[in-house]
């Protein structure tokens, strides 16, 4: 079992995850084509000034009006693309498998941050079901992948911590980690893909055509 | 929960043609522009939104209706475009038309809400998507559709006919020579340096409004004509009803009949949506990344004059006034600090809004809202108490509305909730402002 999920499945994994946001990105692109209007109005000026102020915390009137969400959400979503990539337990599979070295996170902080990430997971749920505007629009499928993405870190973090049988904790690790890649091409999570176009878009929108800023 | 009172308003345009679709009608329709007539846009929307409310603050009816959560930006999509997905089209009749009223009537496609999105979803295209739907189904308030039909038969939005346009015309320059001699309407004069366009509007119940500007062409000795034949409207309700193939048609005649006369440029009265329709939604519709010939607003244009000093304000206007941004010409073209300084060049004590800029509220009228007509009024100004407020706020006497939707809107917004104020369009207190040459 153990070998499987860190054999084969991880493999599964990548592919799949690599895969699918390239085919997301040919088919979408073609689709973008066919719109006439989209591909010219993309200005690299345009949209580069509206990522900007969408990135970068407190830039823009929208997380301004909101600090709690806005310091949450930006930390949160720091900590869910960093962690991963630098956890030193990472870092040691990385070299074993391919002899890369790997620049990692010292320890604490990684756990800091993997808490980070649950906290944040744990918020955006509880606004869910606190804030009325957002109760109503929330599906099932947006509590699955809120605990979609908690899954890979709190499984994670118990293993790390050795409170529950490591070898067990590690499958389920593995596992829910392999199931939350495989899901990002084809679910909301997309929005990690989408997000820097739809911004973009509407910059160039606001910036070239309009001559408005967007933020 | 939204108001039921509103739920219940019955429009013919609405319900009466709703009666008469078959199941199979409206599931193939619905699937022909979810698949055939969209792409890039509404697939990347309809997959990004996260679901996370952040657009329910921009909106004001939202806000208006004390945060009802049917009034955010996402909830009027998800009970329209996301039902229809989730359901393949396969919708009833009491869906559609709460969806009618959603898409013509709590949304005027200001697109503020994109402003807050933080993937800067454009929620308004969607809004309008559902538009194009109700419209192929011809489930389109009544008031709506006639200005529609009106576009469609006479290629303007209020039925004028030839020989009223040219009548009007020389109606109001004889008006015009009644306060400056030697005043004029120059027809078809190719070659000029401007085409002036009106909307529909204009001619036919506030024809005073081409007097005032060729007083202000006349001082400033502009070199300018008017177009004598169709085309001469730029205002475009199909735009709004969904009607896209009668839009580019409406669209593509402005600049066809501006193209003939050779113009160098198209300058345009104070108004919102035909600025939308000409810069904009009509040349993307057209397959065209921009106008064939630069389109100047009647804000651009009055900046030009008192920045350059071609026409010069005699005595400012005294009273307080504060002035509406309109979404069109301010998120759509950034004319902000340009009406700003017009208007403080033309008035004394200028009051301003907040918020303002880009960032001001929509006054529920734009959109193709106000021209829903009279059984839905009571429910749009439900969904601006906000604009109320802030006017009420600033303590001003006049709004200016350098837009016809504004205009009436704000008008209204005035009347209901009795705020005891008046609207002006910015060409009414120029001509009383302006210095006149001697006669």
């Amino acid at each position: 079992m153990v070998d499987f999920v860190s054999g084969p499945l991880v493999w599964i994994a990548f592919v799949g995850f690599f895969g699918g946001l390239l085919y997301r990105f040919a088919t979408m692109y073609r689709l973008a084509d066919r719109e006439r209007v989209v591909l010219p109005t993309l200005s690299p000026r345009f949209g580069g000034r509206s990522l900007l102020h969408w990135v970068l915390p407190f830039a823009g009137t929208s997380s301004r009006m909101r600090p709690v969400f806005t310091v949450v959400s930006f930390a949160f979503h720091v900590c869910l693309v960093v962690t991963p990539l630098f956890l030193m337990g990472h870092a040691v599979l990385w070299r074993q498998a391919w002899g890369v070295r790997w620049w990692s996170l010292p320890e604490d902080v990684a756990d800091v941050m993997t808490l980070i990430v649950i906290a944040g997971c744990l918020f955006f749920i509880l606004r869910r079901l606190v804030r009325p505007e957002v109760r109503n629009v929330s599906y099932a499928s947006d509590f699955i992948l809120a605990l979609l993405v908690m899954a890979p870190f709190a499984t994670g973090y118990v293993a790390h911590q050795q409170w529950l049988p490591y070898q067990t904790m590690i499958v389920i690790h593995i596992v829910t980690g392999a199931i939350w890649l495989l899901a990002i091409p084809w679910t909301r999570l997309v929005h990690m893909l989408w997000f820097p176009f739809t911004r973009a878009y509407m910059g160039s929108e606001f910036g070239a055509v309009r001559h408005a800023r967007d933020w | 929960m939204a108001d039921l009172e509103d739920m219940k308003v019955i429009d013919p345009g609405v319900d009466d043609n709703i009666a008469k679709l078959t199941p199979e009608r409206i599931e193939q329709t619905i699937n022909r522009v979810l698949t055939k007539e969209s792409a890039a846009r509404l697939q990347v929307y309809l997959d990004t939104c996260v679901h996370c409310g952040l657009c329910a603050e921009s909106c004001q009816s939202y806000i208006s209706r004390d945060k009802d959560p049917d009034f955010a930006p996402v909830a009027k999509v998800k009970d329209t475009l996301w039902e229809m997905v989730k359901r393949k089209g396969k919708v009833d009749g009491e869906f559609l038309h709460n969806a009618a009223r959603i898409a013509f009537l709590e949304c005027g496609a200001c697109r503020r809400c994109s402003m807050y999105c933080p993937f800067g979803i454009d929620i308004s295209y969607m809004i309008m998507t559902v538009r194009r739907i109700l419209n192929l189904l011809g489930v389109v308030p009544q008031y709506l559709q006639d200005t529609t039909n009106s576009h469609a038969a006479t290629m303007n939005q209020m039925w004028v006919q030839q020989d009223d346009w040219i009548d009007t015309l020389m109606w109001q320059e004889e008006d015009a020579q009644a306060e400056l001699a030697g005043t004029r309407i120059p027809l078809d004069k190719e070659g000029a340096d401007i085409m002036y366009s009106v909307i529909g509007p204009e001619p036919k119940i506030l024809a005073q409004l081409i007097a005032n500007m060729a007083i202000i062409f006349k001082v400033a000795g502009a070199d300018w004509t008017m177009p004598s034949g169709d085309g001469w409207d730029n205002s475009n309700m199909a735009m709004y009803s969904g009607d896209f193939e009668t839009m580019g048609r409406v669209e593509r005649l402005h600049w066809e009949r501006a193209a003939k006369l050779r113009v160098k440029r198209v300058v345009m009265g104070e108004c919102g949506h035909a600025y939308r329709g000409a810069v904009y939604d009509g040349p993307r519709w057209l397959g065209w990344t921009k106008p064939p010939i630069p389109m100047v607003h009647a804000v651009e244009y009055y900046y030009e004059l008192l920045k350059s000093g071609r026409i010069k304000i005699a005595h400012k206007y005294e009273e307080p006034v504060t002035v509406q941004d309109p979404c069109n010409i301010v998120r759509g073209r950034g004319l902000h600090d340009k009406l700003r300084y017009v208007v403080n060049e033309i008035c004394a004590d200028f009051r301003d809004m907040e918020p303002r800029y880009e960032h001001n509220y929509c006054c529920q009228a734009g959109g193709g809202l106000i021209n829903c007509g009279p059984p839905w009024k009571r429910s749009r100004m439900k969904s601006n108490r906000i604009k109320a407020d802030q006017i009420h706020d600033t303590g001003a006497h006049l709004v200016i509305t350098p837009c016809h939707n504004c205009h009436s809107g704000i008008e209204d917004i005035i009347g209901f909730y009795k705020l005891g104020c008046h609207v002006s369009f910015i060409s009414e207190l120029l001509v009383k402002t302006m210095e006149m040459p001697e006669a």
